[in-house]
């Protein structure tokens, strides 16, 4: 298969082909190559993608996996829309 | 290591710093940051570019640097898409001062060559037809004001002042800065030392700190703002709408989604940029009063950056009578991303000792020696 047919971030249609781009400018962190391609910041925030761009990371760094970095969890954990929240706010006062 | 100067911070400021005083000839330019391209206020900021604003210092800054964005994917022949769009800023007036306030900036706006004009509350609905009619008077608006991508504006930056020859060094924080007869004689970092008589400081939230790591006193402190990001959607909102009133701002990105931020008027003045679920819910309250089909849509992500702020919430940019060889580009005050190409022509224009592009007396650190001269900018979410 393509690089650019394989798909890394399904959120954001960030493919391999992307990625290795992105690497190969010297951008071998998480946070940077999150930043440059948007990869994990759909709505799935990196559930899905985030293992598979640290494994990339690792085979291009030549790095055992455990010490690439994950990229920083930011709240929420899931969607919540914003009419929920403000219903919400006014059940708690 | 020895370097003509050395640039603290490879934010959007010392990138924009970086690649003008490459383009004039300027050689062995260092750049150090603490932190991953775009890890500090410059990738945390709400990515708005406008116009409008109520200072004539502010105006001008901001006209120049939106002509430079104009022309900037050319001028910096960046291989990515810097997503420029200028679909305008509206902002509402929600009460007779702030109606008549606004009127003033317009004048003031225009007389700058800034496209702003006041519009009836039957006109912004035009624009904005999602807008809540019961909340606002009138609003003004400029057509040139807009979105840019602050991480890949940084980019676009970088990679032409890295053509040009410019040193980067991210993830190399700077620990000191030497000084011997009130001149700058070494930057030292965790990993190097570097001689060098001149040092500028665009360290953002931390330009305080760099500051008195060379014994120079800036007026500045940092605070937290925070952001919320929707899911991405059908377009249906062009400009960014803004509320001081109403303490909002919020755009559709050319992305689809929704971003917004407001602040916290209690804040404290520290190094804080966590998410609290305090502003979660202000947030959304705000929004979906002034904004409501908003309401359906999910938010996805929350974070925060600081705010360097000035007392005049102006910027703070060019020498200082404390010390020889050192400069400054700091106290952007929630704006420093939307004023870069101004900042990285003016600096580049004090270091090298040119005439300035505007007269940079009323952003010289000097103004805060006479209190009573300062000017306020009253337009700031």
């Amino acid at each position: 298969m393509k690089q650019e047919d394989v798909m890394v971030c399904r959120c954001e249609d960030v493919s391999l082909k992307d990625l290795h781009q992105c690497l190969e400018e010297g951008y071998t962190t998480f946070e940077e190559v999150k930043r440059i391609l948007r990869i994990g910041m759909g709505p799935c925030q990196g559930i899905t993608c985030g293992l598979l761009v640290q494994r990339e990371i690792a085979l291009y760094l030549d790095l055992p996996i455990n010490e690439v970095k994950p990229h920083h969890i930011r709240p929420l954990v899931i969607g919540v829309k914003l009419k929920s929240i403000v219903e919400g706010a006014k059940n708690e006062s | 290591m020895r370097a003509n100067i050395v640039i603290i911070g490879g934010g959007i400021s010392g990138v924009a710093i970086a690649y003008n005083l490459a383009k004039k000839g300027m050689k062995k330019i260092v750049v150090f940051d603490d932190n991953y391209m775009s890890g500090g206020a410059t990738g945390r900021c709400g990515a708005g570019v406008r116009q409008q604003w109520g200072t004539k210092g502010n105006c001008i800054m901001a006209k120049m640097s939106v002509d430079f964005f104009e022309r900037a994917q050319e001028e910096l022949n960046y291989h990515r898409d810097i997503e420029f769009k200028q679909e305008g800023y509206l902002i509402i007036a929600t009460n007779k001062e702030e109606d008549e306030r606004f009127s003033e900036n317009v004048k003031l706006q225009n007389s700058v060559d800034i496209p702003s004009r006041k519009l009836t509350k039957k006109e912004a609905l035009e624009i904005v037809p999602h807008l809540n009619e019961d909340i606002f008077v009138s609003a003004t608006f400029c057509p040139t004001d807009g979105h840019l991508n602050p991480f890949l504006m940084t980019d676009a930056y970088y990679h032409a002042a890295k053509r040009m020859g410019v040193e980067f060094f991210y993830h190399e924080k700077v620990i000191d800065i030497k000084v011997k007869n009130h001149k700058i004689t070494k930057v030292i970092t965790e990993k190097r030392e570097v001689s060098t008589t001149r040092v500028v400081n665009a360290a953002g939230g931390f330009s305080k700190e760099v500051g008195e790591m060379a014994g120079v006193d800036i007026p500045v402190y940092s605070e937290n703002h925070q952001i919320l990001v929707t899911e991405p959607t059908e377009y249906i909102q062009g400009p960014m709408v803004i509320s001081f009133a109403k303490n909002i701002y919020c755009q559709q990105v050319p992305h689809g989604s929704f971003i917004m931020g407001r602040s916290d008027p209690n804040v404290a003045h520290n190094h804080d940029i966590k998410s609290t679920h305090e502003f979660l819910d202000e947030m959304a309250k705000t929004a979906v009063e002034i904004l409501p089909p908003l309401g359906e849509l999910r938010v996805i992500r929350q974070w925060g950056g600081s705010y360097n702020c000035s007392p005049d919430r102006q910027p703070i940019l060019g020498d200082t009578d404390q010390l020889d060889g050192f400069y400054l580009a700091c106290g952007f005050s929630g704006h420093g991303f939307m004023f870069a190409p101004m900042t990285g022509l003016l600096l580049s224009e004090v270091i090298l000792h040119q005439e300035t592009t505007i007269d940079l007396e009323k952003l010289h650190i000097s103004r805060f020696n006479n209190k009573s001269k300062a000017e306020y900018e009253h337009s700031v979410v």
